[in-house]
């Protein structure tokens, strides 16, 4: 991309800081995701990578700095309300509705768009038998698009490790966002299921145009997918810029690409 | 010996509706409450003295019945549910004694511990069948919509639930506000079946029961919280004929036993009984079985 500068940015921190008590785990970063871009995280274990996640998203508050979803600033913001803006997450150790069928994981997550009231649902008005029916298409054309449609009524628990990240995944989509955060999707994963995803991410960019973030440590999918990596080292940011930029600096190579004690 | 046996259906039912509103709460929102016979008996003394004392139509009784058990169930649900930790169970079992304790106390309104009797009749076998089926019409309703789905997004995984936009607080509030008021609905009923109250009739006792007859019908499932108390509610009073009485209580611990020991999940997993979900078992045997044919 050449115009990248023209690009309105749909996530920025700014200056973001945690502590942990003693620990520091976010030192001072600075980030900025442009919209349409799949954009990486990486680094080693214990850098700070979930723990941005986790202020994007509301659940740690920030200690210090502050973060914008399309300029509009959401730290301090509740889990569920910045869900709502349009940041949908994973998580790294999965978490599926898992007694639930592959159907209502995602059935549930489809609610920006229901507007009858809980009077309605009591009394399945004529209102919300309208809106439920639209929603269950839409869950039926999103699993068919995702490929899970065959696992439709399977529980959750009971899928498989990688058609559980994806039906992650889906649930994410399934909350219409414009920004999916995604905190290793290929961990654990084989080549095969780890190039299937590369493709699956690829495509809901493509497809939908949502925005991507993607921590991994799995090299291949990160350099094959990403417009953009950010590294983090000890909570600190230690390098940014394009996938060649990354794979070159010197910096990095020393802190963690050439230092292969990850898997 | 009708008349006995329509009278334990009748009480089978007005049991009934508590449990199903403790189903909501503790089955498919996971909040475990010890006090729930508290809200029981809220409802069942504010209808009874409404209507007794100052002559109320019966229909408004239980609908302030199940007001002020809502009422009460928000108010302490409130301060509690946004806590992490077991402050809202702690909250359920101060209320389950204050209730208890309070209705003790005040004998020249409620009666105190001998108990409150001229309470007005009107839960005849025909209005509690009508009013359980409405409410379990009701009940399979709001578990169809979203904000069902939510309260078991809720106990699934509150973390996961927040990410997709639920207000976990606000649905474990609702969830509470439903069985309060169910709960209050089935005190008033009672109260009027009786035509006679007492404290001993609230026990944490009471509400052990409630929990146990959700967890053995199956977390989740309505259907299991249904067909549980239509086995136990009625149990004691066929327990009741000859000896066999005294052993009332080592039968029900019994069944507990056995229903972990085979059926963890309850007596119906968190399964429900639907024509569709019977269709689709037969249609997935038919196509089994058509498959084993062909190949
Ligand atoms: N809730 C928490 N309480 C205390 N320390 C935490 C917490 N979450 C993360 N940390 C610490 O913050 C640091 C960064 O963790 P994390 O963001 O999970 O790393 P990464 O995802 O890059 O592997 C680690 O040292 C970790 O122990
Ligand atoms: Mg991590």
């Amino acid at each position: 991309m050449q115009n990248k500068e023209a690009i309105e940015a749909i996530l920025e921190l700014k200056h973001v800081s945690k502590n942990f008590g003693g620990i520091t785990a976010s030192d001072d970063i600075c980030i900025s995701v442009p919209r349409g871009h799949i954009y990486g995280i990486i680094g080693p274990n214990g850098a700070g990578k979930t723990t941005l996640f986790n202020m994007i998203t509301g659940v740690y508050d920030t200690t210090g700095g502050e973060i914008y979803f399309k300029g509009k600033k959401i730290n301090g913001l509740p889990t569920a309300v910045i869900a709502k803006l349009g940041i949908a997450r994973t998580f790294q150790n999965i978490r599926l509705f898992g007694s639930l069928s592959v159907y209502d994981n995602i059935l549930t997550a489809c609610q920006k768009n229901i507007t009858y009231s809980l009077l309605d649902s009591l009394f399945r008005t004529p209102k919300c038998r309208k809106q439920e029916k639209v929603m269950a298409e839409y869950c039926e054309e999103l699993l068919e698009a995702v490929g899970l449609i065959e696992y439709r009524d399977q529980q959750a628990d009971n899928l498989p490790y990688g058609l559980q990240r994806r039906l992650e995944i889906a649930r994410a989509m399934a909350t219409t966002p414009q920004l999916i955060l995604l905190d290793e999707p290929a961990a654990g994963m084989n080549e095969e299921e780890s190039i299937a995803l590369t493709v699956f991410v690829q495509s809901i960019r493509d497809k939908y145009g949502i925005t991507i973030v993607i921590i991994d440590h799995h090299m291949d999918v990160i350099m094959a997918l990403c417009d953009h990596i950010t590294v983090l080292n000890f909570g600190q940011l230690l390098a940014n810029g394009s996938p060649d930029e990354i794979q070159t600096n010197p910096d990095v190579i020393e802190a963690y690409l050439g230092v292969d004690d990850e898997c | 010996m009708l008349e006995y046996w329509l009278g334990v259906a009748t009480l089978t039912g007005i049991y009934m509706i508590a449990v199903l509103g403790v189903s909501i709460l503790t089955g498919f929102t996971g909040l475990f409450s010890v006090g729930h016979a508290g809200f029981m008996a809220i409802g069942a003394y504010t209808s009874a003295l409404l209507t007794k004392t100052y002559g109320i139509p019966i229909v408004l009784g239980v609908i302030s019945a199940m007001t002020a058990a809502l009422f009460v169930g928000l108010l302490i649900g409130y301060p509690t549910l946004k806590l992490k930790g077991d402050y809202f169970v702690i909250a359920t079992l101060g209320i389950g004694q204050a209730t208890k304790l309070i209705i003790e106390n005040l004998p020249d309104i409620t009666g105190g511990a001998r108990g409150l009797t001229g309470i007005p009749s009107g839960s005849s076998f025909t209005t509690v069948l009508i009013i359980v089926v409405v409410v379990i019409w009701i009940l399979s309703n709001f578990l169809r919509s979203k904000q069902g789905r939510n309260c078991v997004a809720v106990r699934e995984d509150e973390l996961a639930a927040a990410s997709i936009g639920t207000k976990v607080a606000s649905y474990k509030l609702l969830a509470m506000g439903i069985s309060c008021a169910l709960c209050g609905l089935s005190g008033a009923l009672l109260a009027h079946y009786m035509q006679y109250l007492s404290p001993s009739m609230f026990s944490i006792v009471k509400s052990d029961e409630l929990v146990m007859t959700v967890i053995l019908g199956g977390t989740g499932s309505l259907t299991g919280s249904i067909i549980a108390s239509l086995i136990l509610i009625p149990l004691p009073e066929v327990l009741r004929f000859g000896a066999i009485q005294e052993w009332r209580m080592v039968f029900y611990g019994l069944l507990v036993v056995l229903v972990i020991i085979f059926k963890p999940s309850g007596l119906m997993g968190n399964k429900e009984f639907s024509i569709a979900g019977m269709k689709r078992l037969f249609k997935n045997i038919g196509l089994k079985t058509r498959h084993g044919r062909v190949k």
